[in-house]
């Protein structure tokens, strides 16, 4: 069967974005994008995906409007409670061990994520000897992040997460109410760096004992996987931890054998001791 | 294109061309029910992937697959994501995910926004699998008190695939299978008896 025309334009459509303005989506996985592509083509009122890229190449504005459609961006705070549990009751007593931490959260959204950690690593002690690193490829993902201002209606989910992954004291000692929004601790982001960086065309650029990448690379193909686990790799130490959204796995990577299943269900590996 | 005489009725001549390659389903209130009627009847070595997307709450979801891979002959998981497509394998959707299907033939988790207010959605799964499989879908909406899935069956049936719906007078909720028969005049509405029927004789040569 002859490719689609669609299917053709969305090709043109990423390799465009690529030439012009080196966001890499080349090798993300077609189904979901060409979805989203879809509707934004229709949200621009475009006929068609190549009407959408002369829009793209020749409106600079137009990459800032497109990423909303090219990046998903949901999440939680303590997202998958039983996650957050493991790490806690599992991971955290190898990670007691180190006097200092370095823990990377791989697309990390809109801060989400960064706060479960922040607030986990309080918690349990390690805090201040952590080291965040927050990075993602969205800017207006990433800004959100570091204001960590959400919706109030959102705090009833949030806070039962964070009972479910076995929190110690109350969310609400961790956040402001005011105006309809809750703005969490500005001390919970001290030890923080939000960073652009992506998986898909940036290198190592820390030593880590930790890193947590979580419902990103269902957004890839499974060669651009790869190329995100092999970075994961490169970067842990020793016996460092990786941990993968509930539905993601090692298994069809070519560095799973780097890693050993640290907490199955949970999705959290451990790098081998050599590798 | 096949030659597909639209019919209504299971009794009708279907004369298609084209080999069935895969299946969907997608069902809502009622559907463990439902899908005990079809999926335990197909024997082990049925050749064609189904891929399922049932709306539950999100705790129940997770045994869903496991109840059904210990009452069926065929193995059932729930999906992970980029997995290769086996055939006569049964996959359902995760909680909370989108489950797409990708052209290589592997599967594709998303969680963007609930479609209609469902995540996982049918029509997400339906339009992604008519848009690989074409004319060798075989697209399935059975009981069910929303809407969900009638865009994605019509998706379906433009693409040239072949659409089944439970009849909404025996569907334990009836609003699904009406919706999709309101978007798609030409798919063939049936008992589940008949839609597991219809099932054994897509494959047989
Ligand atoms: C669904 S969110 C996941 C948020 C959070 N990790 C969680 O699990 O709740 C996916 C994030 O991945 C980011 N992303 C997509 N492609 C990326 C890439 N190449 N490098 C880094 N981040 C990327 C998106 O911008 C988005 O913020």
């Amino acid at each position: 069967m002859p490719p689609k025309t669609e299917d053709i334009e969305i090709r043109l459509l990423l390799e465009a974005i690529f030439r012009k303005y080196h966001y890499d989506f080349r090798g993300y996985a077609m189904a979901s994008i060409k979805r989203r592509l879809l509707q934004a083509r229709d949200h621009f009122n475009c006929q068609t995906v190549s009407a959408l890229q002369d829009m793209v190449l020749h409106d600079p504005g137009m990459m800032t409007a497109m990423l909303p459609y090219l990046t998903v961006q949901v999440s939680e705070l303590f997202r998958d409670p039983l996650y957050f549990k493991a790490i806690r009751e599992k991971v955290v007593p190898h990670l007691k061990t180190y006097p200092s931490l370095k823990v990377w959260i791989a697309g990390s959204s809109t801060g989400e994520e960064v706060y479960s950690f922040a607030i986990l690593f309080r918690e349990e002690g390690l805090f201040e000897r952590t080291m965040f690193y927050a990075t993602d490829i969205n800017h207006d993902a990433l800004k959100k992040a570091e204001a960590g201002v959400y919706s109030l209606e959102r705090i009833k989910l949030f806070t039962e997460n964070h009972r479910l992954s076995g929190g110690k004291g109350s969310l609400s000692d961790y956040y402001t109410a005011a105006y309809g929004a809750a703005s969490f601790d500005k001390t919970l982001r001290k030890n923080v760096v939000f960073s652009d960086h992506s998986l898909a065309t940036d290198a190592v650029f820390a030593e880590t004992h930790m890193v947590s990448c979580r419902n990103v690379l269902i957004y890839f193909d499974r060669e651009l996987q790869d190329r995100a686990i092999t970075l994961f790799k490169g970067s842990l130490a020793r016996k460092g931890f990786l941990g993968l959204g509930s539905k993601e796995t090692l298994r069809f990577s070519s560095s799973a054998d780097a890693f050993t299943d640290f907490a199955h269900d949970e999705r959290i590996y451990q790098k081998r001791d050599v590798t | 294109m096949s030659t597909v005489m639209k019919s209504r009725k299971a009794s009708d001549i279907i004369v298609r061309h084209t080999e069935p390659e895969a299946v969907v389903i997608g069902v809502s209130a009622g559907g463990l029910k439902a899908l005990s009627a079809i999926l335990p009847t197909l024997p082990a070595d049925y050749p064609l992937p189904i891929m399922i997307v049932i709306h539950l709450p999100p705790d129940r979801n997770s045994v869903v697959a496991k109840l059904f891979d210990d009452k069926c002959a065929l193995t059932v998981r729930e999906a992970d994501d980029k997995e290769d497509i086996l055939p006569g394998y049964v996959y359902f959707a995760p909680p909370d995910y989108h489950l797409l299907i990708e052209s290589d033939r592997r599967l594709s988790l998303s969680s963007e926004e609930p479609v209609l207010f469902s995540r996982p959605s049918v029509d997400v799964l339906f339009e992604t699998a008519a848009d690989v499989y074409g004319e060798g879908l075989i697209g399935i909406i059975l009981t069910g008190a929303n809407p969900d899935g009638a865009a994605g069956l019509k998706q379906v049936v433009k693409e040239g695939g072949r659409a089944l719906v439970q009849r909404p007078d025996q569907a334990y909720a009836s609003a699904m299978p009406e919706a999709a028969l309101a978007m798609s005049p030409q798919a063939e509405s049936l008992t589940l008896e008949q839609i597991a029927d219809e099932l054994i004789k897509a494959v047989q040569v």
